[in-house]
């Protein structure tokens, strides 16, 4: 057995109701995805269990009518673990894991401004990347959004 | 007893020629606490990449950042033949690596440089800048370019390697090989060197894990971290070398990790060229990628660079994330700034080698009328009009010059 189809079982282990929902991509790559309810459990025994050295990046992604997000976890032996979950876009919301990784802090500020999801826990703290006049509501990841639509608000402010 | 006074370093210029802004609360000369706002490159870059084709995404990915260019690429290529299930040709794989090294051996030695400059040692900026240029010169001759290499095509390189170049390269691996020792004996009695950068920027090996540091800075903690050895990537499997560590955990440490590995990006460089594969650089890749998604990871000069593409069926990916070395360590220098003197800011800044384009990355609307003012996004057309009559207006005519193109 390989490193990891050896986290695939200690993963399936402990939480059965990840039965086929973890891919093996191919050597040093792993997906899994796990529903938001049950995410932070798997997340902290990853944490805490598999040797993680450190959170490498969070992609946030806009599938329709959710909102997904990948956690890159890097561990020391090189294999990356990439647990994705996901919340309705109509209220997306989700828990800071600044906690386990400080470094997270940026990755949930690009997720708020970027797609507009309300970081639960996230510290007060300066926005990122999106400079401090942007207008509210405007979020340029989502799929819908246009350049088109800042001028057009900027045209009825100004009119 | 006084308040602490707060003040503001940046966004212009803080210490390289990037922007980003820093808020220092300082006691007397003492920094207290500081934290660090970024997002003035941001370009949307990501999110134009939906909008373009996989082919066109690799150009635009090699010009989030001029230093690291060839990481870019090279990643997010990596990402997108991982998923059309694209066996690299082995050769391109060489060849993708020793550009890879020749950029770090030009980023470091443009680090040591500002570096020095950063600490009033200009003559070591101007050595290593005049060094740097053999280099340069080289990846002019094997690439086309100086900066932004178009090295990289999907499925392997544009390039090829000739004999002659190959003759080249050794003969400049030689020459930097002598000069980089020098700064080695140089950083290892210079006082001015070793007094300025020792016990500046320190940050323990407990910290650089607890706050995800990647790169030179990680590696000077004691922390082996290095892409290409973790989790190899294009010929690395295949070469010997070393991840260069130092325990001196602050700037000084860093310096002579740098310096170190620049040795060993001649080695791997020796051995590229002496064991290049025949074969094909390149075989063809569909213009429309399959379903699926990807994470890649490439050894930039400053750490990891991270690269997830999901693709959808079509000519354009439907995500395109990138996370940049630099923002996986700017929240060490925040950490790195704290209870240390207001004069060690530049330096501290420098240290990691901070590349604020590639961090950023989206759109940054310029007020440039002023308050109150309209605010358009202006697309390329209008701007470069906007130039031509700019510059009318100032007295200067194009219509010759580009009457004289279209002969």
């Amino acid at each position: 057995m390989n490193e990891e189809e050896k986290i695939q079982q200690e993963l399936l282990k402990n939480f059965a109701f990840l039965e086929n929902k973890i891919k093996i991509q191919r050597v040093r790559r792993i997906f899994i995805e796990v529903p938001l309810e049950k995410f932070f459990a798997v997340f902290d025994y990853a944490v805490k269990n598999l040797g993680v050295s450190m959170l490498s990046a969070l992609s946030g992604l806009d599938e329709g009518e959710n909102f997904s997000f990948i956690y890159h976890l890097a561990l020391a032996n090189g294999i990356m673990l990439n647990f994705k979950t996901g919340v309705a876009k109509n209220a997306p919301l989700l828990k800071t894991v600044t906690g386990y990784f400080p470094s997270a802090e940026i990755y949930e500020r690009e997720l708020a401004d970027l797609l507009g999801v309300e970081v639960i826990g996230l510290k007060k703290g300066k926005r990122y990347p999106l400079p401090d006049n942007w207008p509210e509501g405007q979020y340029p990841l989502r799929k819908g959004w246009k350049k088109e639509a800042l001028n057009k608000q900027e045209d009825k402010k100004n009119a | 007893m006084h308040d602490n006074m707060e003040i503001p370093v940046g966004p212009q210029h803080p210490a390289l020629k990037e922007p980003a802004s820093f808020r220092l609360s300082l006691s007397g000369e003492k920094i207290m606490q500081a934290s660090v706002r970024l997002g003035y490159n941001h370009r949307g870059i990501e999110k134009a990449c939906e909008e373009r084709t996989y082919i066109q995404d690799l150009y635009l990915i090699e010009r989030i950042c001029g230093i690291c260019s060839h990481a870019h690429s090279t990643a997010f290529a990596q990402a997108v033949e991982e998923i059309a299930g694209v066996n690299l040709p082995k050769r391109a794989a060489y060849i993708r690596t020793l550009v890879g090294e020749l950029e770090r051996i030009h980023s470091h030695l443009l680090w040591l440089g500002v570096a020095g400059h950063e600490i009033g040692f200009d003559t070591l900026l101007m050595y290593t800048w005049a060094d740097r240029e053999i280099v340069m010169d080289i990846l002019a001759n094997v690439t086309g370019n100086r900066v932004n290499y178009g090295i990289n095509s999907l499925g392997g390189v544009r390039r090829d390697i000739s004999p002659e170049q190959v003759r080249q390269i050794a003969k400049a691996m030689d020459a930097l090989e002598e000069r980089t020792k020098y700064y080695i004996e140089l950083a290892s009695v210079e006082t001015t060197l070793i007094n300025r950068l020792s016990g500046v920027g320190v940050m323990s090996k407990k910290d650089v894990l607890r706050l995800g540091t990647v790169g030179p800075t990680a590696r000077a903690s004691g922390v082996a971290r290095d892409v290409r050895k973790d989790d190899p990537y294009a010929a690395y499997a295949e070469i010997n070398f070393n991840v260069v560590t130092d325990n001196h955990n602050d700037i000084y440490g860093r310096t002579i990790v740098r310096l170190g590995e620049l040795m060993e990006s001649f080695n791997i460089i020796r051995q590229v060229i002496k064991n290049l594969p025949d074969g094909p650089i390149a075989v063809k890749v569909a213009r429309k990628i399959p379903s699926g998604e990807a994470v890649s990871r490439y050894e930039a000069p400053r750490g990891e660079d991270l690269h997830y593409v999901k693709a959808n069926g079509t000519e354009s990916p439907e995500r395109v994330k990138v996370r940049a070395p630099t923002l996986a360590n700017i929240q060490s220098v925040a950490f790195m700034l704290e209870d240390r003197y207001l004069a060690d800011m530049p330096i501290v800044v420098a240290a990691i080698d901070p590349c604020f384009s590639c961090t950023d990355r989206s759109i940054a609307i310029k007020d440039a009328e002023g308050k109150g003012k309209k605010k358009k996004i202006v697309d390329w057309e209008s701007l470069r009009l906007h130039g031509i009559e700019w510059y009318s207006k100032q007295g200067i005519d194009f219509t010759a010059l580009n009457k004289r193109f279209k002969r």
